[in-house]
């Protein structure tokens, strides 16, 4: 018996870019069923009545943790450490291939 | 045909907190060597995790009473989703649905009021900068300016003009210095802005309104003033060539070049962007109580027009006023010798603020030497000026075919008689009267 | 005497104070452990290259000072999603392969400053993302009961390590499940702190909301010992509590269960649960009730609702927490990530995604607020919840290959539990097929110690504590 495919190829593709990843041609279909499948369990959600119920993004029942405004040497990474992972670096600077010239976010 | 600007202004203010914003790395990152001041949490490594700078959300929460905010009882941080080099964990925390502070206000001079959205606090990205390495294109990064706390605010499009739009940034600027929480140097980039710009256009057709236009990368008042003059007219103009209105998806990004003093786009197309806002799990929510904002509100100190206006209020010259706030050593000099016996208030801000008096040197003596009250009495002074001018009867005759020049010598003249305390006022009436009955 | 992988806690630090044997001596004993039964099994992804020396310097000082700290000279296997200075750390995914952390977790340090050490670090399903341990980039690890079989995950290496006792105890972490599953998988004993009570700074964020570092131990008494000296406010962790911690050892040792009232929840005894797994729990039932247990039957939301809850909570959250794995300051491109990863990350994306937003996840947080409130009620009444961890024994290896929910699936009995950040204790309960069973013990948030008390009374008086003799089963 063949299922309605909630989650489309298209749908995919734009998920795919959002989350900055490549997703082969070939593997889109098989992401979409997948996806459609999982959908179908997470809509048996839609079986609970929550109206009027708050959402709970937290279950510590803390608020208003905060630190005190100082600064900790000892915590800041030498500039030799903070770079010592990364594949490429240049005179202290993180290096990327050129991105588009955006003086984008903030 | 009516055509009336609607401009509302971004603009993120960096604080000046010793450490950034989720983390114990010093904030302080102008001219620093780079990726020096980082720690996993900045820098984004594999699990860390942000704890909020106290003092950030006290200077935010400030900043918002400062612009008559109401202060949010609840609030929380979010996460807006997005990747791009600078961004060290594709997200930044921000605040989304529940900043700290909505709904304020600047009165500008004029007395109209421009609404305040929104305050909210969020952190700063790293810095990019582009280059060409071994024959290839590429972008450098540091992350020493990634965490640092900043503080955007939002107004709604309630200004008209570059006039207004440069007023409402001059008392953000203000605002913001006499609260202490930034420098808000804009050269150093402590001080950001983008005006958003649209032009409602009213003809016998009906009301029209232009497509939506954000400008980046202006980094002074006059530039923001000269690209919103730009903008009003470029929009203007293209309205009338193609009439196409704002809608929900036509909304642009425009550049500024300051040279050529015109904007550019910046991208063909702005695709919508979805930035997942969702709260940020990691950092629990704010509630924040009425004594605690009561307490923040009693420290906060006197703002650029409530002390302007109690200068007035004691009888200084608006104009005045404004020279003596802009200069806190002549503004404490004010302060200090208003009182003095002798001393009228009006009459010490306006020496001071023109500068006749040397603050470095004792004011109340230079005070008294520039306010002497010079000889008035008419009677004494014409007798000295009618014996001048029967003295030197070719001047007077230079005076009457037109020469005023003159007059300087017969001031001059009844100056040096007087030994200088002549009261230059009265005896300019008196030589300019006289001179008149002769001839 | 015993042979000195099979010692716990208290049993090494007597050994070392008789001088029966020194640290060196067992942490070499259990380096050739590995070296002989790690290749089969893949538990261990990289070993400490220091641990000698570490364990000779830790000799002098147990000479010098005796047993001074609580965990002095305990070899630990180290789940990898732990950052380790000096040890490569990989989350089990190839986009973490070679990285060398600039940092050391906050829960690590504590075991280090408890004098413990650290062996090598452990498998797990990459990114923790999954229930089986074969989401690991570097192979799955064989269960040590049967090869044939999984160790359930994401922490498989650590729950195997304590199985084939190639360490004294191991770390691990749970976000639904993965303390536990794995550990009734491999039975051995499992503990979730409650959310928050252990600091996650340095713990490769899977689900930022429910992730909880606890121990993979052979016992409760371990157990107790590991879970007081990695809890505590974590000042580099916003959401851990400041409430003091309880003194967990303390709590072991009661002769029996009277005036304890237990909650037996009826749908956790799932209609599609085999009858002999349903049996090995009713039977444990039985035993806590001739301990003195007051046990109750009692009706719960259907857990199957806590998988779609889970699923979206969990999913958005990996989405994000994910986005830092950029190649730029550390790691490969986000092309090695392993496509359970990417399945994860992109369903993530989209509930998070316009349109779907409210659809998706503001609709699982209203459900998980009844969830939370439903527990909160339970707790009223009852001290702990008690069922069964898992829908069946281990599975074999492949089982997840096309199961694109299997993780979601398999942690159905511990997810309402997880999301509503409670604590809980894992302990073997006994066999089915000759695999393991494990029995959950559940109480409320920061209700560690009740978990503690009738977890140790339980296994103190049944003899469910067993290890597989490796030369045999693998």
């Amino acid at each position: 018996m063949h299922k309605a495919q909630s989650v489309t190829i298209d749908d995919v593709k734009k998920i795919a870019k959002l989350a900055s990843l490549n997703i082969l041609p070939e593997e889109e279909k098989k992401f979409a069923e997948q996806f459609s499948q999982i959908v179908e369990v997470v809509n048996e959600l839609n079986e609970i009545n929550t109206n009027g119920i708050p959402e709970t993004y937290q279950v510590t029942n803390l608020v208003n943790i905060t630190r005190d405004d100082v600064v900790d040497h000892s915590r800041v990474l030498s500039q030799e450490l903070a770079l010592s992972q990364a594949k490429k670096t240049h005179a202290g600077f993180f290096v990327v291939s050129r991105v588009i010239d955006s003086t984008d976010e903030t | 045909m009516k055509y009336t600007p609607l401009i509302g202004l971004e603009v993120h203010v960096e604080l000046n907190t010793l450490s950034k914003m989720f983390c114990s790395c010093p904030a302080d990152h102008f001219a620093k060597k780079p990726n020096t001041q980082t720690c996993p949490v900045c820098l984004g490594l594999p699990g860390a995790l942000p704890v909020p700078n106290k003092k950030a959300i006290e200077n935010c929460i400030m900043i918002g009473l400062a612009l008559n905010c109401k202060i949010n009882k609840l609030s929380k941080f979010d996460r807006k989703q997005y990747f791009y080099p600078d961004l060290s964990k594709g997200y930044q925390i921000s605040q989304y649905d529940q900043p700290f502070c909505t709904e304020g206000s600047i009165i500008l001079d004029s007395g109209k009021a421009i609404c305040i959205e929104r305050v909210h606090q969020e952190e700063d990205t790293g810095k990019l900068q582009h280059t060409v390495l071994d024959g290839e294109k590429v972008t450098l990064v540091d992350y020493n300016r990634s965490g640092v706390p900043l503080v955007e605010i939002v107004s709604k499009p309630d200004m008209e003009s570059s006039v207004e739009a440069k007023e409402y940034l001059k008392k953000i600027h203000e605002i913001v210095r006499a609260l202490g929480v930034s420098s808000a140097d804009m050269e150093k980039g402590e001080m950001r802005l983008e005006p958003t710009i649209n032009v409602k256009i009213e003809d016998e057709h009906g009301v029209h309104f232009t497509p939506l236009v954000e400008v980046k990368n202006i980094n002074s008042f006059n530039f923001a003033s000269q690209a919103i003059d730009f903008e009003i007219k470029r929009q203007i103009e293209e309205f009338e060539k193609t009439g196409i209105e704002k809608s929900t998806s036509n909304k642009t990004t425009r550049g500024y070049d300051s040279a050529k003093k015109i904007t550019f786009l910046q991208r063909t197309k702005e695709e919508a962007k979805d930035y997942r806002y969702f709260p940020e799990p990691d950092i629990p929510p704010f509630v924040l109580e009425d004594d605690y904002i009561e307490d923040l509100r009693k420290k906060l100190p006197l703002l650029p027009d409530q002390v302007i206006s109690s200068l007035v209020n004691e009888g200084v010259e608006p104009k005045y006023a404004k020279i003596l706030y802009a200069n806190e050593k002549a503004l404490v000099a004010f302060g200090t010798y208003k009182n003095e016996e002798g001393i009228d208030k009006a009459k010490l801000s306006s020496l001071i603020a023109n500068k006749k008096i040397n603050l470095d040197q004792d004011i109340v003596t230079q005070y008294q030497k520039l306010n002497q009250i010079g000889i008035t009495d008419v009677s004494v002074l014409a007798s000295i000026v009618e014996e001048i001018i029967a003295s030197n009867p070719s001047l007077v005759a230079d005076y009457q075919k037109g020469k005023t020049t003159v007059l300087g010598f017969f001031v001059g003249q009844a100056m040096k008689q007087t030994g200088g305390k002549a009261d230059p006022h009265t005896l300019n009436s008196i030589i300019l009267t006289m001179l008149g009955k002769t001839g | 005497m015993k042979e000195l992988h099979t010692l716990t806690i208290k049993e090494v630090h007597e050994g070392y104070i008789n001088g029966d044997f020194t640290c060196t001596d067992l942490v070499k004993h259990f380096l050739r452990r590995i070296e002989k039964y790690n290749p089969k099994l893949n538990i261990f992804l990289n070993l400490n290259s220091k641990a000698v020396e570490q364990a000779e310097a830790l000799d002098r000082e147990i000479n010098e000072k005796g047993i001074d700290r609580p965990l002095l000279g305990i070899p630990f296997a180290i789940k990898d999603n732990f950052l380790t200075l000096g040890i490569e750390t990989t989350a089990a995914s190839n986009i973490l392969k070679g990285y060398f952390p600039q940092y050391e977790s906050s829960v690590t340090q504590k075991l280090l400053d408890a004098g413990a050490i650290f062996l090598g670090k452990t498998n797990m399903d990459s990114f923790a993302h999954g229930s089986s341990t074969e989401s690991s980039d570097f192979g799955p690890t064989l269960n040590p009961w049967n090869p044939e079989r999984l160790p359930g995950g994401s922490s498989g290496g650590s729950a195997a390590a304590i199985s084939a006792q190639l360490a004294t105890a191991a770390l691990g972490s749970e976000t639904a499940g993965s303390i536990r599953q794995p550990a009734a998988w491999c039975g051995v004993t499992g503990f979730k702190p409650t959310y928050g009570r252990a600091g996650r700074y340095g713990c490769i964020a899977m689900a930022s909301s429910t992730d909880s570092p606890g121990p993979l131990t052979k016992n409760i008494a371990d157990a107790a010992i590991i879970t007081k000296v990695i809890s505590g406010k974590d000042p580099f962790d916003a959401t851990t509590s400041s409430l003091p911690v309880d003194d967990y050892p303390q709590f072991l040792g009661k002769k029996d269960l009277k005036g304890v009232k237990i909650a037996l929840v009826k749908e956790y005894l799932l209609s599609q649960m085999r009858q002999d797994v349903k049996d090995q729990i009713i039977t444990a039932v039985s035993k806590l009730k001739e301990l003195g247990a007051q046990v109750d039957e009692i009706s719960l939301l259907d857990p199957k609702y806590s998988i779609g809850v889970y699923t979206v909570i969990q999913r958005s959250e990996v989405s994000s927490n994910l986005s830092r794995f950029d190649g730029i300051r550390f790691g490969h491109n986000r092309d090695a990530l392993c496509q359970e990863t990417k399945r994860r990350i992109m369903l993530g994306t989209y509930t998070l995604s316009a349109g779907y937003y409210d659809a998706y996840y503001k609709k699982a947080l209203a459900v998980r607020t009844k969830i939370v409130d439903e527990f909160t009620k339970v707790f009223e009444s009852y001290d702990a919840i008690v069922g069964a961890v898992s829908p069946g024994p281990a599975q074999k290896v492949g089982a997840t290959k096309d199961q694109p929910m299997f993780g979601e699936m398999e942690d159905v009995l511990l997810e309402a539990s997880s999301i509503a950040g409670l604590s809980g204790a894992g302990v073997p309960c006994g066999f089915v097929d000759n695999l393991p069973i494990g029995l959950q013990i559940t109480c409320a948030q920061f209700n560690e110690k009740k978990a503690f008390e009738i977890a140790d009374c339980y296994q103190r008086n049944t003899d469910h504590v067993k290890f597989p003799d490796l030369d045999k089963t693998i």
